[in-house]
């Protein structure tokens, strides 16, 4: 269907030009092919390649215990990696039957939703390029390093986070990573707003964004699509409130849901998450002072690696150790699949255990695959122009297309 | 919304088509069939078009492969019901000397890469496909890689057994 040839005779009125949009080109941010014909300025027809990036992640999975898969999970999504490693351990902790405690739900709300920021806010700020608008993208990024900077006090990383662990975090988190949270809360609404003020009601945006790559619901649903851009054609499907996870259904938030699907309303449906973002970031801090404050982990003593010193200077902690890092504590043998909302929507990780230390098999539903998949359909009879900008409002993102 | 329940669900399923379809458990309160390749896309009809149901939203399509088994190749879909908000999972299994399966992009468009990539990394030959290629891997690759048979590293390494690691 989307691979036909395109059969022209040699006059050059009608004869089409095949362009090589990517693999690597500035415009196309990552990894992405597409073989156009165009017919001038227009596209006619177009083939997606991609894969350039696989890195056979399933098949690595494989051959490694739970905790060691976190790591590959960064590596998809890596403009908001943390809810990868958030999606990761819920799962496992489904798997194991493991219950995380109060506090640790709401520290993880805290982190998914400051990655859901980051991730919308590169998506929308790149979008402001693409369409001449430069400024806001240098003005923005000064708040995704301080949501870096505070990945980086409670994980010691930043783009590739491996942030948490099976039930719950690694450490607590500091004093400096709440002041940096507070000192962001402050800052960024006003920034956001700013940013908005620059391109919401710019007539140059609008005129690029309004009516382009415009998609009906029954044709996003069809396609499978999730996250904001289905939002965007007016499907209120979230899973952070369908089927709640981490606490969610006990934060106040609002979904919001566009109307006709285009490139407009996918900037609008992201700039109002981010708001929605902050609200429930509030909400996670408020709830956080009821919460004694040094759990940060669930009580699993034979999932939860013991701190270092315990394990140097403590019978029990030296057996867990040897027994986690061993992988000689069974597993249930059954399978499961647990969804969380990504930055593009529903990442999905169906995992198949056998009882043994490390999955039998893992797939990754990855949202930009799967949404990336109508992107060469629609484009046809779209300007060149407009399907760069409609590839930048998908938000593909080239290691969770190819994981 | 209404809700509706796995026993529904199961009740309808078995009505509808009685002996074709079985049980495998509801894993974490997710539902899980068992059907054959010759009414799997009647399955996936009725349970995305029904109006009690409506599952009218695939979330995946992928396999797993049983080595061991009789028939080892296994074709798993996840379908969402975003009306009752319920989830299923059914599982078709095929024999290694004939890994075909009609497709199910006469049912959803979005199925075609899905199927695609199962195509890829498990050789499941989905009948009626339209584009039928390898997607992430390289056009010319003749194993499909995710099959058990295929190592990740060195059969020859000593040092990473199985066995080493409680499989």
């Amino acid at each position: 269907m989307q691979n036909h040839p395109v059969f022209t005779d040699n006059d050059p009125q009608t004869e089409l030009s095949t362009l090589n949009l990517g693999p690597t080109h500035p415009a196309t941010h990552g990894v992405f092919q597409n073989v156009l014909q165009l017919d001038g300025e227009r596209i006619v027809s177009g083939v997606s390649t991609i894969g350039y990036i696989h890195r056979a992640f399933e098949k690595i999975a494989e051959h490694r215990p739970f905790y060691q898969i976190t790591p590959l999970t960064d590596r998809m999504n890596y403009c908001s990696s943390p809810i990868n490693n958030m999606g990761w351990h819920m799962t496992v902790e489904k798997l194991l039957g493991i219950e995380t405690p109060k506090r640790v739900d709401y520290l993880r709300v805290i982190i998914m939703e400051l990655a859901r920021i980051s991730d919308h806010l590169i998506c929308n700020s790149v979008l402001a390029v693409d369409t001449g608008a430069a400024t806001g993208f240098f003005y923005v990024m000064e708040y995704r390093e301080a949501i870096y900077e505070i990945y980086e006090e409670i994980c010691g990383s930043r783009l590739t986070t491996n942030i948490g662990r099976i039930g719950g975090f690694e450490r607590n988190f500091n004093a400096i990573a709440f002041r940096k949270l507070r000192k962001f809360l402050k800052e960024y609404p006003a920034v956001l707003k700013e940013f908005e003020n620059l391109t919401k009601r710019n007539r140059i945006f609008i005129d690029r964004t309004k009516d382009v790559a415009a998609v009906t619901a029954e044709d996003a649903l069809n396609y499978s699509w999730s996250g904001p851009i289905l939002r965007a054609a007016g499907v209120d499907y979230d899973v952070r409130a369908m089927e709640p996870y981490s606490s969610y259904e006990d934060f106040e938030f609002e979904v919001p849901v566009g109307s006709n699907g285009d490139v407009y309303n996918r900037y609008l449906v992201r700039q109002e998450e981010m708001w929605q973002s902050l609200r429930l970031i509030e909400q996670a801090l408020v709830k956080l002072e009821k919460e004694p404050s040094d759990i940060f982990h669930a009580d699993v003593p034979d999932f939860y690696l013991p701190p270092k010193e315990d394990v140097y200077n403590n019978m029990e902690a030296l057996i867990y150790h040897f027994k986690i890092v061993m992988g000689e504590i069974p597993t249930p043998n059954t399978e499961v699949y647990h969804a969380v909302e990504g930055g593009n929507g529903e990442l999905g990780f169906y995992l198949v255990n056998d009882g043994g230390r490390s999955p039998y098999r893992l797939h990754f539903r990855r949202p930009s695959f799967i949404n990336y998949q109508m992107y060469a359909p629609m484009s046809r009879g779209m300007l060149l122009s407009d399907a760069i900008i409609n590839m930048s409002s998908l938000n593909v993102i080239a290691g969770e297309l190819d994981a | 919304m209404g809700k509706l329940t796995n026993e529904e669900l199961l009740k309808k399923i078995n009505d509808k088509f009685p002996n074709q379809v079985t049980l495998l458990g509801e894993p974490f309160g997710l539902i899980t069939f068992e059907t054959g390749r010759e009414q799997i896309i009647d399955v996936l009809t009725y349970l995305k078009n029904d109006p009690a149901l409506l599952f009218g939203y695939l979330t995946d399509i992928t396999a797993i492969h049983y080595p061991e088994l009789e028939k080892p190749i296994g074709v798993i879909y996840h379908l969402h019901s975003l009306v009752n908000n319920v989830r299923v999972r059914l599982k078709v299994f095929l024999t290694d000397d004939d890994v075909h399966i009609p497709t199910a992009t006469v049912l959803w468009n979005g199925a075609n890469w899905m199927e695609r990539e199962t195509y890829d990394f498990f050789g499941v030959i989905f009948d009626g496909h339209p584009d039928l290629r390898r997607i992430l891997n390289v056009d010319d690759m003749t194993a499909f890689p995710m099959r058990k048979e295929f190592p990740l590293e060195d059969p020859n390494r000593v040092d990473k057994k199985d066995y080493f690691f409680g499989r």
